[in-house]
């Protein structure tokens, strides 16, 4: 056995947050981790890696005592910790990331000067052995995403780590990127290093995964190899009850009436071509890879570009040239991808997030006093419309929320501006299963009105379970357009990565 | 698939901007007067701008922090309090020299303890460091400009091969602070420190000392500005060394030194930096430009050179947008 952890309770500021956890990883293997935002994953994990020390309880590490005092002390002993926001410096290069608390260096020595031979050299065996086309002097900043993900992971071989912990790491990835890893993560077990594998992807899980714990609110709910799981197992033991239906029921019935209409819309190596409609009560899937420009496509939409070409119509206005403000005062919000970055001031509470986009329609001008009984009325109102009722302390901030929480924050905030489109990009990510179906059933009763949404996602399922139309972007284009009947994981897959076949990836 | 590297000119000239704008200000100048373009006039500037390379050079270290010091004018200026104090009261000039080499690392230690111990912002430390030292400074010289004897003024006039000792100084200690930063450990933890302080501690990287080095160093640069700078004025006024500091950042910056920290290099940043302002200066001179105009024109010339800087990371970062659709530019 290579680690076992023992009885380890932690609690914060009087709330127990683990209870009793047991679980151990043998050598060589992959072991999952999964479970609800706030089951304590995150905790326990930064035990593992000397970040927070537990109250109670021992672990084990080749069966000597294991007390890591700092992520320093852990990384020592071996337990390495790849975190979902990778800890590169982007104005280094590859080889003085991978070295940078252990340089070779050049004797004799005066003011510990470097030796550039023997770092490149080292460096290049250390990519060698990933498979990694990168020259070492390339600065990290050039790098894909992928390829930075590869870098901590040889940062993590150089530490001749015996254990790696991967929290989320295909987030940020590709298809074909997530494959290179587990392909790595495949090899690393071969040679006898184990990782331990942190995932809302439960199909990766499945896939990648030996064995399996599942956590719930602190507690070791399920233990076991893999093969004895499924997707629907596995789900019911993190949320303590079957869900029975992924998606929440839908109600909605689009209307003929335009909301949006798309015209041949272009940007020069980025989108071509792209041409829809959105009409009311409606919420239209937009679907793609990582790289298909479904991104792009939504910031366009509201932020525009100078050599953009093509137009956008709401409700039968031109608005291409329209600047995001006044795109937001017709009615049209645009949730990013980075939540956190862009959709929210994580230091400040709830309240103040929430009242932030709307703020301006309380005042009858810029100078005048704001109506706050009004206000917080429809604060109130909204929170319970998004359930965010859990919450009773609206002063909390931002960042002591869960991932779920903080999305149903971004949520609110554009709801109270009353809008009539909502362009989501990638609503449910890093969110887990009972918070994304609560997200669902929300965006359900927005478009129970006249609202349309277009949903953003490479999460196809959820797309089908949710969407009323879907078109599939594939390298900038609209690849096709699949209408209720004809939904198919299958065949978006198909559309989706229909032109990558033929291309070599870098 | 990224379309870097398809303006290469336009990319090196952006990649080398203070060199580039360097090398326009001569070229301009030599246009206009025929005294510019000689040998002595470009030894004159280097002599001239030794004392703001230096202070420069130190103060590039503090800013790839991401902090910033502002005392360092102050801190020249109680030094050469000191200097011409003791010398004037017959010590030897050596001794003068070692004591306020001592005071000035007391300064630098003083900031550095109450930045990276205490963890009070850079800004505020520096500034009230501004405030106390030329206070301390004006109080020990009761505010009366000092007159140096010879034997101290002849410092600045020491030829070793033709070279005066200001340059010698220059290149010394420019070489070896690029050294440092670009060969040494503790260059790459710098830049390390500067980029992400929380990522760089949790990589294991000991971020108190190095904001504690930098600040220190920044101290000593300051010391051997005030000595080269005494020895090349011959007298000690109130106003010795006040608003260096400003001069100093505006050399780091126009080298392409990042306000925000991570960026910025010494050689040839920092040195053409500093050389532009003084080729500026001493161009209007030989020009016989309205004095009124230097300031100005260094205004303008700081402006324009972030102007570019920023226009720069806008090109580079559209350069690295991730294409979908290669083909639409082959």
């Amino acid at each position: 056995m290579l680690l076992t952890i023992k009885d380890i309770d932690k609690s914060f500021f009087g709330v127990q947050v683990l209870r009793k956890i047991n679980f151990s990883v043998e050598k060589g293997v992959v072991h999952g981790l999964v479970g609800e935002n706030g089951a304590g994953k995150t905790t326990l994990m930064n035990i593992l890696g000397g970040y927070i020390q537990p109250d109670n309880g021992f672990m084990i590490l080749c069966d000597k005592p294991y007390k890591p005092k700092s992520p320093r002390d852990a990384l020592n002993n071996g337990i390495a910790f790849i975190h979902q926001e990778l800890n590169l410096f982007n104005n280094l290069s590859v080889a003085e990331n991978l070295f940078l608390t252990n340089f070779p260096l050049k004797k004799p020595c005066f003011l510990k000067t470097i030796n550039k031979n023997s770092l490149i050299q080292k460096s290049k065996t250390i990519l060698e052995k990933l498979d990694l086309n990168i020259q070492p002097d390339t600065p990290v900043a050039k790098l894909s995403a992928g390829q930075r993900q590869m870098i901590e992971i040889a940062k993590a071989l150089i530490a001749d780590a015996k254990l790696i912990i991967f929290d989320e790491p295909t987030t940020s990835l590709t298809q074909y990127e997530a494959n290179v890893l587990f392909k790595i993560i495949n090899q690393l077990k071969l040679s006898g290093v184990s990782s331990i594998y942190i995932s809302h992807n439960i199909d990766d899980v499945l896939k990648i995964c030996d064995s399996v714990t599942v956590l719930r609110d602190g507690e070791v709910v399920a233990n076991g190899q893999s093969s004895d799981f499924d997707k629907n197992s596995l789900i019911s033991h993190m949320l303590g009850r079957s869900l029975d239906k992924f998606f929440p029921p839908k109600k909605n019935i689009p209307k003929n009436q335009i909301l949006i209409k798309v015209k041949d819309l272009s940007l020069p190596g980025v989108i071509s071509n792209i041409s829809f409609d959105l009409y009311e009560s409606e919420i239209l899937g937009i679907a793609g890879l990582l790289g298909s420009g479904k991104t792009e496509l939504a910031s366009l939409l509201f932020h525009g570009a100078s050599n953009l070409s093509g137009q956008i119509f709401f409700q039968n206005n031109d608005i291409t040239n329209l600047s995001p403000a006044e795109k937001i005062k017709l009615g049209i919000a645009y949730l990013t991808e980075e939540r956190r970055a862009d959709g929210l001031c994580l230091d400040r509470s709830i309240y103040d997030n929430i009242i932030l986009s709307a703020l301006r329609n309380y005042a009858r001008t810029c100078i005048s006093f704001i109506d706050y009984n009004k206000l917080s009325e429809d604060v109130r109102c909204i929170a319970n419309k998004v359930e965010l009722k859990a919450i009773k302390d609206h002063s909390a901030p931002v960042k002591t929320l869960s991932g779920g929480n903080q999305q149903k924050v971004v949520l609110s905030k554009w709801l109270l501006t009353k809008p009539t489109v909502l362009i989501l990009d990638e609503p449910t990510r890093g969110i887990d299963v009972g918070a994304k179906h609560e997200i669902y059933a929300l965006l359900n009763k927005i478009v129970e009105g006249n609202a349309g949404i277009l949903f953003i996602s490479s999460d196809f399922d959820e797309l089908i379970g949710i969407c009323d139309r879907i078109i599939v972007l594939s390298r900038g284009e609209i690849a096709g357009e699949l209408s209720k009947s004809d939904f198919n994981n299958s065949r978006i897959f198909e559309l989706a990565s229909k032109r990558h076949a033929n291309e070599k990836f870098k | 698939m990224r379309n870097s590297n398809n303006k290469p000119i336009q990319n090196f000239i952006l990649n080398n901007l203070p060199i580039f704008l360097l090398v326009c200000t001569v070229i301009v100048f030599s246009l206009f007067s025929d005294k510019f373009l000689q040998l002595s006039n470009f030894k004159n500037i280097l002599v001239q701008a030794s004392s703001n390379i230096i202070l420069a050079t130190g103060i590039t270290f503090v800013l790839i922090t991401g902090g910033v010091d502002l005392s360092i004018g102050s801190i020249m200026f109680l030094s050469g309090a000191i200097i011409s104090k003791l010398i004037c009261q017959n010590h030897p000039p050596i001794l003068s020299c070692a004591l306020a080499f001592v005071a000035c690392i007391i300064c630098g230690l003083l900031n550095s303890i109450f930045i990276s111990k205490f963890r009070i912002l850079p800004f505020i430390v520096t500034l009230a460091a501004m405030y106390f030292w030329r206070g301390t400074g004006l109080w020990l010289t009761e505010t009366r400009a000092l007159n140096l004897p010879d034997n101290f003024t002849r410092l600045s006039s020491f030829n070793f091969l033709g070279v005066p000792l200001p340059i010698i100084m220059v290149f010394i200690i420019v070489s070896v602070c690029q050294w440092i930063l670009s060969k040494t450990v503790f260059g790459k933890h710098l830049y390390a420190t500067g980029e992400n302080i929380d990522g760089a501690q949790k990589a294991g990287v000991n971020t108190s000392r190095i904001i504690f080095t930098v600040y220190l160093i920044s101290s000593v640069c300051a010391f051997i500005g005030s000595v080269i700078s005494l020895s090349q004025i011959g007298a000690l006024s109130p106003t010795f060394g006040l608003n260096k500091e400003f001069s100093a950042i505006a050399a780091a910056v126009l080298g392409g030194t990042s306000l925000f920290g991570g960026k910025g290099k010494v050689f040839p940043g920092t040195l053409a930096g500093a050389l532009l302002i003084q080729t500026i200066e001493n161009g209007l001179v030989v020009c016989n430009a309205d004095p009124y105009l230097y300031q100005i024109a260094i205004a303008a010339v700081i402006l324009f050179a972030v102007l570019i800087d920023c226009t720069r990371q806008i090109i580079a970062k559209k350069q690295n947008i991730r294409l979908i659709r290669p083909q639409d530019f082959s």
